[in-house]
């Protein structure tokens, strides 16, 4: 019973006596193996780690198990959420916006504005042009955004739901109350690519549509387009435009989605910050676009390249030379020197890989991630003399990822000791670290499950992550936010170290305030 | 003071009927309301429920694979659950829900994992049968001490014709294991509600007549099932460990911490106890019929509450079962006692709203008010008549009631009538924060609990003490600002 001096939670009552009592009685009416037969539980799991296990593991064709992805209408809704008073909507059943809401809430501990239309039965059977229609006008009526962006579920794209023609006719009943309101719109089907896909068809759609009119010509020889990405660290956000003003007060960011979910205490609004709809309609006529995600914008380049007439880069401002490279090329299209401020932000940077070095020189790391994230993460692994064993992409892009990577693991002099793993789960990374077992772990909230099952610490740096707070205010881009990575990994090694050295009068010899 | 406050509620809903175009307007009208304890015909009764939600607004609503997946069967922890279908549902709903379970993760035990069938666009075109049939026997192969697969139907299943039934059956044939298709697509109804129907009908026609366990399984005189409690923190373990003390023997857990067999053993039991009337009434009713066993709802919320619903257990016992109930009462109520003593002077009077979904919005109601907490507007997810004619007797006061109540609304509503906390989900969370106001997740007990017994009812007193009294709310407002901000 609890003593009211001492009230405890879940996590210690259930240790008290009476309830180890009833849950060990409890075992008679189960059939789990672990109730039935402990002994057998243990060999299974034993033999879970072997060999064996692992070649039937990789076989796997059809169950995906413990992915490392998500599905495209949430990518669209971070798109969205990156210009300034506008509404995410998803057309199609709003069971999966309490998803995607709850997702990015959970990691980023802030509201996450987006509506549904509703689509049921009858919109299966008929089509979602009546909740389009209602749809619209109620979110107009209550949110009162400046453009709204349109994403699908599954569910409208499998009955094949034409948005572009829905928009018209919501349009035409909606009694001019939508006249003026800008309404751009992405096919996001969830059984095509992954949450980056999704980004890239809405970022793509809201570049494209509200641009249309404009003619296609660099009209401001200064003006430099940023594209993030789907970025979940908003300092990285901070730390790209911070870097940009260092250069011109005329790079704009194009989907900036930093503010929206880092408000203060003090009154909840809606919207904040993003772009505003005037630079995303003239930014067809800027002299650049750099994406900062070249897998997250494969769609988006291609219609950039392809329809402004601009220029078009990609770099991926990770680690120390992603870093270096987006500098040089900020410096090349503005036709200025380098800043100061920066050369000394990279001298520290570089200062602070030199004094660390020793810690994660030969480590083993596995990676999880997204494309272009683990592009930045395994290039800033290498730049510190560590190991990317494992590297593990479940979405990735079926062209040029694996030849990008393998330019940045052939800088490793154990280049030959590391391998990539496209298309696989989380289940097969378990697999991988029993049988190849790694000093570290890097990647999201799932790798815990890892973490408890092989004993290798997690390092969490990725997407989501539900279970730490506030990792996502830090920037991971940048020099600064190169330090950030150097920081936090630098220490969970030395964290480890001390785990492993703290042994009263057996391994403590090791446990040494100086390291 | 009542009729302020009431006067205060119709206010609030006429003030917020405002914004909507008619058609809206109309719909919303239907599902906001007052009630009062001693109130002829209020919201309780005539609040429109179970409907569509009004497009374009922000619902807080899930849909019918959240219910099946999410609430019935993905707690079942010696069973695997596929999310049959895109990769998101699976991903979004992945170890979200504090369902509490004992068991070797991924070996023998599959609760917090993400088992999908990760459709791509081939298998939209030429459907997903096959990849289907080969994903159930691949999870047999890596995972030998399952103890059954369910599939878990995502939007497209529904859509593109898929014969899941039959793939279930062909490998159920093969692997002699319990192989359960679920109807569960997301489009499926208005909210998760019909989810739970759903699942509870598919628990009904595959493992309710699977008599292998009941065969050989001896019972006793005091056996009773635990019908929709999710182990949520713990609860069902909370509220077991009072059912065991009180002399009955609690054979099965529905479905936090359960295992098949005590899915298929309930049957046994001679009295069901009924908590998430939402989500399993449908079951407990077929089991009435079929095989004769009583159900009862019960709410293990609050000593107040807890006490009136073990009386009420113990009364279908007879006096034996009395008499050690009353023995258990005397000896929690004396900490419960304690409890009330410590926190209800640091929380009396204060006013609180609930935005939640299955049995919370009324079964807590009582837990607040035995801490001298007032609670004046709750409101169901996904509710039906039937719960909200139950809540009519769960009220203390003047109380606002709002059924699907959107984003816009609730934020409406809590200016308005400015609650001291407000109690809801993760969604609503930090909004309410923002604006310098208490708030405690009532999903996931905000990762603390269990809130179900007495043991609970301390963690729930100490929980909304915490986050009534912490210091971190009188900061907002900044040394050099004169006014208030915020709500």
């Amino acid at each position: 019973m609890q003593d009211v001096e001492n009230i405890v939670n879940g996590q210690k009552l259930f240790l008290k006596e009476e309830y180890q009592t009833s849950l060990a009685a409890k075992k008679e009416f189960e059939s789990a193996m672990g109730a039935v037969n402990p002994a057998k539980v243990e060999e299974i799991a034993q033999w879970t780690k072997s060999w064996d296990y692992r070649e039937k593991n990789l076989a796997r064709e059809a169950i995906t198990i413990n992915p490392a992805k998500a599905c495209q209408p949430l990518g669209a809704i971070m798109a969205g959420l990156g210009f300034e008073n506008t509404m995410p909507y998803v057309h199609g059943s709003h069971g999966c916006v309490a998803y995607f809401r709850s997702y990015f809430t959970r990691h980023f501990k802030e509201p996450t504005p987006c509506v549904s239309d509703s689509m049921s039965e009858s919109a299966a059977v008929f089509g979602g042009l009546a909740n389009m229609k209602d749809g619209l006008r109620n979110c107009n009526a209550m949110y009162k955004p400046d453009h709204i962006a349109v994403s699908t579920t599954c569910m409208a794209e499998v009955i094949g739901d034409d948005l572009g023609a829905f928009i018209i006719g919501a349009r035409e009943e909606a009694e001019g109350e939508l006249d003026n309101l800008p309404i751009t719109y992405a096919h996001t089907p969830s059984f095509v690519g992954s949450h980056i896909t999704g980004y890239d068809n809405m970022m793509k759609s809201i570049l494209e549509q509200l641009s249309i009119g404009k003619e296609a010509s660099v009209k401001d020889e200064e003006r430099i387009n940023i594209i993030p990405g789907f970025e979940p660290y908003l300092g990285s956000l901070a730390e790209i435009k911070e870097i940009g003003k260092m250069f011109s007060d005329k790079i704009v960011m194009l989907g900036d989605h930093e503010e929206q979910w880092n408000t203060g205490a003090g009154g909840y609004s809606l919207y904040a910050g993003g772009t505003t709809l005037e630079d995303a309609k003239t930014a067809i006529n800027a002299k650049a676009t750099i994406s900062l995600q070249k897998y997250s914008t494969i769609q988006t380049a291609k219609s950039i390249k392809n329809k402004w007439k601009q220029i078009y880069e990609t770099c991926n401002p990770i680690g120390l030379s992603g870093t270096d490279e987006f500098v040089m090329m900020l410096s090349k299209l503005t036709g200025k020197d380098v800043p100061e401020a920066l050369k000394i932000q990279r001298a520290q940077l570089v200062d602070a890989m030199q004094d660390s070095y020793p810690y994660m020189h030969g480590k083993k790391f596995a990676l999880y991630g997204d494309p272009d994230f683990l592009l930045g993460l395994v290039s800033f692994i290498v730049e510190m003399g560590g190991i990317p064993t494992h590297v593990l992409c479940n979405n990735a892009p079926r062209k040029g990822w694996e030849d990008d990577m393998k330019a940045i693991i052939s800088k490793s002099d154990w280049k030959d000791d590391c391998n990539i793993w496209m298309g696989k789960d989380l289940w097969h990374l378990r697999s991988l670290l029993f049988t190849e077992p790694t000093d570290f772990l890097i990647g999201n909230v799932y790798g815990k499950e890892l973490y408890r099952d092989t004993g290798i610490p997690l390092i969490r740096i990725g997407f989501p992550i539900f279970d730490r707070h506030h990792l996502h205010r830090y920037s991971i881009s940048g020099y600064k936010g190169a330090l950030n990575l150097l920081t936090w990994i630098v220490n969970a090694v030395l964290d480890q170290l001390d785990e492993e050295t703290k042994d009263i009068a057996k391994t403590d010899y090791f446990f040494d305030c100086v390291r | 003071m009542s009729e302020t406050l009431e006067a205060l509620q119709k206010e609030a809903i006429e003030e917020v009927l405002k914004i909507y175009p008619d058609k809206a307007k109309k719909n919303r009208s239907k599902h906001l309301g007052v009630d009062t304890p001693e109130g002829v015909k209020g919201a309780c009764d005539k609040t429109r429920s179970n409907k569509q939600t009004v497009p374009g607004v922000m619902s807080q609503r899930g849909c019918a694979y959240a219910g099946s997946k999410g609430v019935v069967w993905g707690p079942i922890k010696d069973m695997i659950h596929i999310s049959h279908g895109p990769v998101g549902c699976g991903q979004y709903s992945r170890a979200g829900r504090r369902n509490y379970y004992i068991g070797t993760t991924g070996v023998d035990i599959f609760v917090t994992m993400n088992f999908t069938t990760d459709f791509s666009e081939k298998d939209i075109v030429f459907g997903g049968d096959k990849k289907l049939k080969k994903a159930l026997q691949e999870i047999d192969t890596l995972f030998p001490l399952n103890n059954g697969i369910s599939i878990q139907s995502e939007c497209p299943i529904g859509l593109i014709g898929d014969d899941i039934q039959a793939v279930a059956k062909v490998h159920k044939k093969e692997s002699d294991k319990p192989t359960v298709a679920v109807s569960c697509e997301g489009f499926r109804g208005v909210s998760q509600s019909l989810g739970h129907h759903i699942a509870n009908d598919m628990i009904r026609d595959e493992v309710m007549p699977d008599a292998s366990y009941r065969k050989d399984f001896v019972s006793t005189d005091y056996d009773v099932a635990i019908i929709g409690d999710y182990n949520i923190g713990g609860d069902a373990w909370a509220s077991r460990i009072l059912l065991e003390e009180m002399g009955l023997r609690v054979i099965a857990q529905w479905s936090g911490d359960a295992s098949y067999k005590e899915m298929a053993i309930a049957p046994k039991a001679k009295l069901n106890l009924l908590h998430c009337y939402r989500s399993m009434n449908y079951i407990s009713r077929h089991m009435e019929q079929e095989f004769g066993i009583p159900w009862m709802e019960y709410n293990f919320f609050g000593p107040s509450k807890t006490t009136e619903s073990l009386r009420k257990i113990a009364e279908f016992f007879g006096p034996e079962i009395q008499a050690k109930t009353e023995a258990m009462i005397a000896k929690y109520t004396a900490m419960t006692d304690a409890v009330i003593a410590k926190y209800k002077p640091k929380l009396e009077g204060k006013k609180v709203m609930l935005y939640v979904g299955g049995l919370r919005p009324r079964h807590v109601i009582g837990a607040y008010e035995d801490l001298g907490m007032e609670v004046i507007g709750t409101g169901y997810e996904f509710g039906h008549g039937d719960d909200y004619k139950r809540t009519k007797e769960d009220i203390a006061r003047s109380t606002l009631i709002y059924d699907d109540v959107n984003e816009y609304e609730l934020e409406q509503f809590v200016k308005k009538l400015k609650p001291d906390l407000v109690a809801s989900g993760v969604k609503e969370k930090y909004v309410f924060q923002k604006m310098g106001l208490p708030f405690r997740q009532m999903h996931s007990w905000d990762y603390s609990g269990p809130y179900h017994g007495y043991d609970a009812f301390a963690i729930f007193a100490k929980d909304m003490d915490l986050a009534m009294n912490s210091p971190v709310w009188s900061h907002t407002k900044a040394p050099w600002e004169k006014e208030e901000i915020g709500a």
